[in-house]
């Protein structure tokens, strides 16, 4: 369980679902989607994340843990490019996904942020309605070819991150109208809709109480059967609760990566026994 | 005259000041440390009781004297120099009387008007120097009675605070003054326009030929002053302006937000914004040096006729002066968009144009509707512009390319030159000022509204 | 909408296959959408940035012409018996300098030659003379050298703003005439070109019996009705026909007399001067009618070739008052004018508006009163100058009995319009001075207003400079309140200028030049905007500098 999965068994795009159950808790058994080799991103002059290493697993939840300023979510921007909005930043190494450098010069960054979605700290549905929210990437990809498709893929969408039953009845009302919990399963329904390979989750639970925490954590273990889903956090139990790996960082380093049971009962590094038990962060 | 008054005041005042403070100084047996205040607070305190009161009184005077005058001589001619006369021709009379007191003397005025002008002369030396004694006295009386007051523990500075509060206050107040004197103004001309001629027929009459009343003899013909042409050529230079302002300032600031690099923004939205701050009268001559005569050479080329003044070349060259205000209130409303959005829009993939067209205009939609408000508001209340490039006459169309007239065009060319304030023609301007005081203020206030609610949902 | 369990997964489901050509397809119009909304962009700054270039260059063109003055330098002879020296300023200047030109053009002897003579020269010549003499009464029997303006016309001629020939016809004249030669009508070039007509020698109009008094311009008139079909154009067509044409017709049933009751096919109808030169492929000049005479291009000509012609800076654009002659014109009047108003408006405007922000600011509580102000003061900014004018009119000018034109109502009312401004700009710089500074020294036992006098308002008063700057010039700019006020007087001498005499300010000058029709007046309406233009860049540089030189980061 413990070996690291050979690089060379990356495939390409492949998405053939799991058996269901298969994958129960603690079990990180999985292909190696994401691959980051000595990245590093410097924001003008300053290194902000220093020569990161990482495989990320399929069907699995990888958590990003470490005090605030350390660089995770420098590194999850990273894997979606969304530092290329940044003027001053500038990424070195390489992050392949299914065994392709998404920093190539060939791939559309587009293209690459359909299929890594994104589900941010706050909640952020556009100003429309719930259906439009979801039917916003879709549409914008050419997804859905007649009207029928669309309704298909928002109303899979929705009960996929939980929502329908909820907002079944008032689907054309502004999807800013919802409470904060719902907003944040509307915006991962968004991020699903376009069927993306990974799903990148930026502290999606800090702005929320706990009873909406928890809906949102059920439905990340429901989603990693499906998804490989790379999430922030904050909060040590909330990555104990739904991770399979979690990843340390501190400083702009990558301190220790592994199963998250390990990690949390048995880290090798003592600046992570330290920052687990409390010492700093 | 008036400037040996105020130098006097002026005087008067700072002796005051030195007066107080001396005195409070004195009063401390040179301790300052045992004053209440500071010794120049019991200074100012004096110097305000013996300047501000004065000012007042001179102020007042001064908008009285003239009119008191005025009147004083027409009650001292001899009754068949007044009998009927409009008030046109009595103004006429006492100019003639002024003119006369100066010396300037035109043909061979009768005597009554020569004895008339030597009174006048005399009368306002009289009031003159009357003028002077009350502002004199009334400075002393202060200086004396508030110098008595002063005492260690006096409390000047309060004193002074007070009078600085309140001057303050005064000051604020000016604004409101301004705008009730706006609404007074307009609405008591209107109203005697009014009486003159029914609203009814002002709103809604469809013929507009001020130019009518202009001859004595001619009864006001009951179609005259029917402003709808007025108000549709001013409707449609408006539209024009829209027309040309809205898609070049909205695309100006998406490009300014959303794709310039910082340095080229920089220097490219102040460029822009010149484009406001040129004076208007400048527009106008532009209008008619270089656009009027190239867009009738073109439409010449394709074989249509323009006229010089068409509504369109007056819209065209309005719009370029508002593009900077929808670009600027555009820009506002697309940056208040929360970065979120972006962020969302971005992470499913979505171009920037997908990102402005479907996300950031849509949410920025309120913000721009007030900026467009706000500048339509700034089209219709626009002046110089249309008085140079606009037509005059008020026809009833809607083509472009013919000349077409604005509420702003008639106020000024209805009041420019001598103007009487019992001619239904002067009294017209001010109904249609209250029109467009009116239609401005409502289209201000809600744009306002509008842009201020918009910045509550992202706050 | 089928119902779809959870672990369906929809995209695969649907096909999505990100490689496809169909995808890169989609991709590619997407692209092409971002770049064409970006290529709007580009083109809407391009467009904004091109129109204030076309403007400030065009006014530059027609402007920098007024900024240099044609002059020519005479040798006038103070003839001793002309001027009387103790009387100096009442000799007869005007004969003076007309005996003197005349000795340039001996050939001039006739009345109407002198005066186009004199006219060449700018009617202020003889004004000049006098000052010239009143300063140096010591060069009576001397000759001297003076160098005076040339009048509007020939100074425009000089600049090459008017020709000495233009066009005989109109654009619409020649692409009218044009259409009759493409539809075959006219034939032949120079003296034989003619317009081929259709005519009926009717007998109800020319009798066999006598030829002589037939009607002939109507035989003329019907066959254009026929051949052009409408009125207007045989309106238009008359003038491109000889004076004479109805004599060749009757010289032609003269001669021919069996035509009479005849239809004449394609007749040839004689074309007048200039449109035979069209015809002929020429284009037909004429005499500029802004001109008397050629004989004052030639006597121009030969004070140009003498080397008595100059071209140096026209100070007169910034020293004269405005004149009805453009090449006298300038602006002293109406700057001087704008001095006065805005003197005033500062002087209204920046105590009283200071004290209302601060007022407002730092002591007024929130309540109706107070936000009924603020609302009020926000309204008033947004409302149309004109207004304000009208405002004037009915207050100061009819209730208080101001002066009518002067620059004190003038700079009232452009208070008026700056005050909303001031305040604002003022309660901005106001709430950028940190609480911290209030608080330190509200700490060590300062009275508010001590605060406020002694701390807040030193530390805000540059950005209420550059505020007060602002608005100022904006209020420069102004135009239409001063108009109804009447501050657009005709003031032909700076002498008696005053707060409350009739006077004139810089933009309304420059509408009252726009509306001039001599075309001197079009470059001197350019200049003075120019100059106009020039005081705002300062004013706004000023402005500029102040914010940048003292804005502090707290």
């Amino acid at each position: 369980m413990n070996e690291r999965p050979n690089l060379n068994q990356a495939g390409f795009g492949n998405l053939a679902p799991a058996p269901k159950g298969l994958l129960a808790r603690g079990d990180t058994s999985g292909r190696i989607r994401v691959v980051g080799r000595s990245v590093s991103v410097f924001y003008g002059e300053k290194q902000a994340l220093i020569d990161v290493n990482i495989d990320i697993l399929d069907k699995s939840v990888t958590a990003f843990i470490g005090p605030s300023g350390c660089g995770k979510s420098t590194f999850l921007r990273c894997l979606n490019r969304m530092n290329d909005f940044i003027d001053a930043a500038r990424v070195t190494g390489s992050v392949e996904i299914d065994g392709v450098n998404i920093y190539d010069p060939e791939i559309d960054p587009v293209q690459l942020r359909a299929r890594v979605g994104m589900v941010f700290q706050k909640p952020n549905p556009f100003p429309k309605s719930i259906y439009d929210n979801v039917a916003y990437g879709p549409r914008i990809h050419g997804l859905a070819r007649t009207k029928s498709d669309m309704d298909e893929i928002v109303i899979t969408s929705l009960e996929k991150a939980g929502l329908y039953k909820e907002v079944k009845d008032r689907i054309l009302e502004a999807g800013t109208g919802l409470s904060g919990g719902q907003q944040q399963r509307l915006c991962i329904a968004r991020a699903i809709a376009v069927n993306p390979e990974v799903i990148l989750m930026d502290e999606p639970c800090s702005a929320l109480d706990p009873i909406a925490t928890a809906r949102i954590e059920e439905l990340i273990d429901e989603l990693r059967q499906n998804f490989c889903i790379v999430i922030v956090t904050h909060s040590m139990q909330q990555a104990a609760r739904v991770s399979q790996r979690t990843a340390f960082f501190h400083l702009g380093t990558l301190v220790e990566e592994g199963e998250t049971s390990e990690i949390f009962t048995n880290p090798r590094q003592s600046r992570t026994q330290d920052y687990i038990t409390g010492r700093f962060g | 005259m008036f400037i040996y008054v105020l130098a006097a005041i002026l005087a008067l005042t700072l002796s005051g000041y030195v007066i107080g403070q001396r005195r409070s100084l004195k009063l401390a047996g040179g301790e300052a440390r045992s004053l209440h205040s500071r010794p120049g607070y019991y200074g100012a305190y004096v110097a305000a009781w013996v300047g501000i009161p004065s000012l007042i009184l001179v102020l007042i005077w001064l908008l009285f004297q003239g009119p008191v005058i005025d009147a004083l001589l027409l009650a001292s001619l001899p009754d068949e120099k007044t009998a009927n006369l409009s008030s046109a021709q009595v103004s006429l009379l006492i100019s003639e009387i002024k003119q006369v007191s100066r010396g300037n003397i035109f043909g061979q005025p009768d005597q009554a008007i020569l004895d008339a002008g030597v009174r006048y002369q005399n009368w306002r030396l009289i009031a003159s120097w009357s003028m002077l004694t009350a502002a004199i006295s009334l400075c002393l009386a202060g200086l004396v009675i508030n110098r008595a007051r002063i005492a260690p523990a006096f409390r000047a500075r309060q004193r002074v605070e007070g009078v600085m509060t309140g001057f303050m206050i005064a000051c604020s107040i000016a604004a409101i003054l301004t705008t009730v004197g706006i609404v007074l103004s307009l609405l008591i001309e209107a109203l005697r326009f009014f009486s003159l001629v029914s609203p009814l027929d002002f709103l809604f009459g469809l013929r507009w030929e001020p130019q009518i009343a202009m001859r004595a003899d001619q009864s006001l013909g009951s179609g005259a002053f029917g402003a709808i042409p007025v108000f549709l050529g001013t409707l449609e230079i408006a539209l024009f302006a829209m027309l040309v302002a809205i898609p070049i300032g909205l695309f100006t600031a998406i490009y300014l937000t959303e794709y310039a690099h910082p340095k080229f923004r920089a220097v490219i939205k102040p460029v822009v914004e010149i484009l406001a701050g040129i004076p208007t009268v400048v527009y106008g001559f532009f209008a008619i040096l270089i656009v009027a005569p190239a867009f009738k050479n073109f439409m010449n080329s394709i074989g249509i006729d323009a006229a010089p003044n068409s509504a369109f070349v007056a819209g065209a060259v309005m719009g370029i002066m508002i593009i900077p205000f929808i670009s600027s209130l555009s820009d506002d409303a697309i940056t208040a968009v929360p970065r979120s959005l972006r962020d969302g829009s971005y992470a499913l993939g979505a171009t920037q144009a997908e990102t402005i067209m479907q996300i950031l205009l849509p949410a920025a939609l309120p913000g721009i509707m007030g900026g467009v408000l706000l500048a339509v508001s700034r089209a219709i209340g626009e002046t110089m512009i249309v008085v140079m490039a606009a037509g005059i006459i008020a026809t009833l169309t809607l083509n472009p390319l013919e000349p077409v007239t604005t509420v702003t065009v008639q106020i000024v060319t209805l009041l420019i030159g001598d103007t009487e304030f019992d001619s239904p023609k002067t009294l017209a301007a001010f109904a249609l000022g209250l029109v467009l005081f009116t239609v401005t203020l409502c289209l201000n206030v809600i744009a306002l509204r509008i842009v201020q609610k918009y910045r509550e949902r992202y706050d | 909408m089928t119902d779809a369990t959870l672990d369906t997964n929809v995209g695969s489901r649907l096909g999505v296959d990100w490689a496809s050509e169909a995808n890169a397809r989609r991709l590619k119009k997407r692209y092409a959408a971002n770049r064409r909304l970006q290529f709007y962009g580009l083109t809407a700054i391009a467009l904004a940035i091109g129109l204030l270039g076309t403007l400030v260059s065009s006014l530059v063109v027609e402007g920098y012409k007024a900024f240099y003055q044609s002059k020519a330098t005479l040798e006038i002879r103070l003839d001793p018996a002309d001027i009387d020296p103790k009387n100096l300023a009442d000799a007869n200047y005007r004969r003076i300098f007309n005996t003197a030109i005349e000795r340039y053009v001996p050939e001039a002897k006739t009345p109407a030659e002198k005066r186009q003579l004199s006219d060449i020269f700018s009617s202020e010549a003889r004004y000049a003379l006098r000052d010239y003499v009143l300063a140096h009464p010591e060069q009576i029997g001397q000759t001297i050298k003076l160098k005076v303006s040339l009048s509007d016309p020939f100074d425009q001629l000089e600049k090459g703003v008017i020709p000495r020939y233009v066009d005989a016809l109109s654009s619409s004249e020649t692409s009218r005439f044009e259409a009759l030669a493409g539809r075959g009508l006219i034939e032949g070039r120079g003296a034989d070109a003619a317009m081929k007509v259709s005519l009926s020698i009717d007998p109800q109009k020319v009798s066999s019996a006598d030829i002589g008094a037939g009607r002939f311009r109507d035989i003329i008139a019907d066959g254009l009705l026929a051949t052009l079909g409408n009125p207007n154009a045989v309106g238009a067509a008359w003038p491109m026909l000889r004076d004479d044409v109805a004599d060749v017709l009757k010289a032609y049933v003269i001669a021919h007399p069996d035509s009479i009751g005849q239809r004449l096919e394609n007749f040839k109808l004689p074309l007048s001067p200039n449109y035979a030169a069209l015809a002929s492929g020429e284009t037909p000049k004429v005499f500029n009618q802004r001109f008397a005479s050629e004989k004052q291009f030639e006597w121009l000509d030969r004070l140009k070739a003498q080397g008595a012609l100059s071209y140096p800076f026209a100070s007169e654009l910034l020293l004269n008052p405005t004149s009805r002659f453009p090449e006298l014109a300038g602006l002293a009047g109406a700057i001087v004018g704008s001095f006065y108003a805005l003197v005033v408006c500062f002087l209204i405007s920046f105590p009283l508006g200071i004290a209302a922000a601060v007022y407002l600011e730092e002591f007024a509580r929130r309540n109706r009163w107070t936000d009924l102000i603020e609302v009020n003061i926000n309204n008033l900014a947004a409302v149309p100058s004109v207004v304000f004018g009208l405002l004037g009119l009915a207050v100061f000018l009819n209730s208080f009995g101001l002066p009518r034109s002067a620059p004190l109502v003038g700079g009232m009312v452009l208070a008026l319009i700056t005050l909303p401004t001031i305040i604002i700009t003022t309660r901005a710089a106001l709430k950028a001075v940190p609480p911290s500074v209030r608080e330190a020294a509200l700490g060590i036992g300062a009275s508010k207003h001590q605060v406020v006098m002694h701390h807040v308002l030193p530390l805000a008063m540059p950005g209420i400079m550059t505020g007060v700057i602002i608005g100022l010039a904006h209020a420069l700019g102004e135009t239409a309140p001063l108009l109804l006020i009447g501050m657009n007087a005709f003031i032909p001498s700076i002498e008696n200028i005053g707060l409350l005499e009739p006077a004139t300010a810089l933009p309304t000058q420059i509408y009252a030049w726009a509306d001039s029709p001599e075309r001197g007046f079009v470059a001197r309406t350019s200049a003075a905007i120019l100059v106009l233009l020039a005081f705002l860049v300062v004013m706004n540089g000023i402005a500029i500098f102040l914010r940048q030189r003292f804005e502090r980061k707290w």
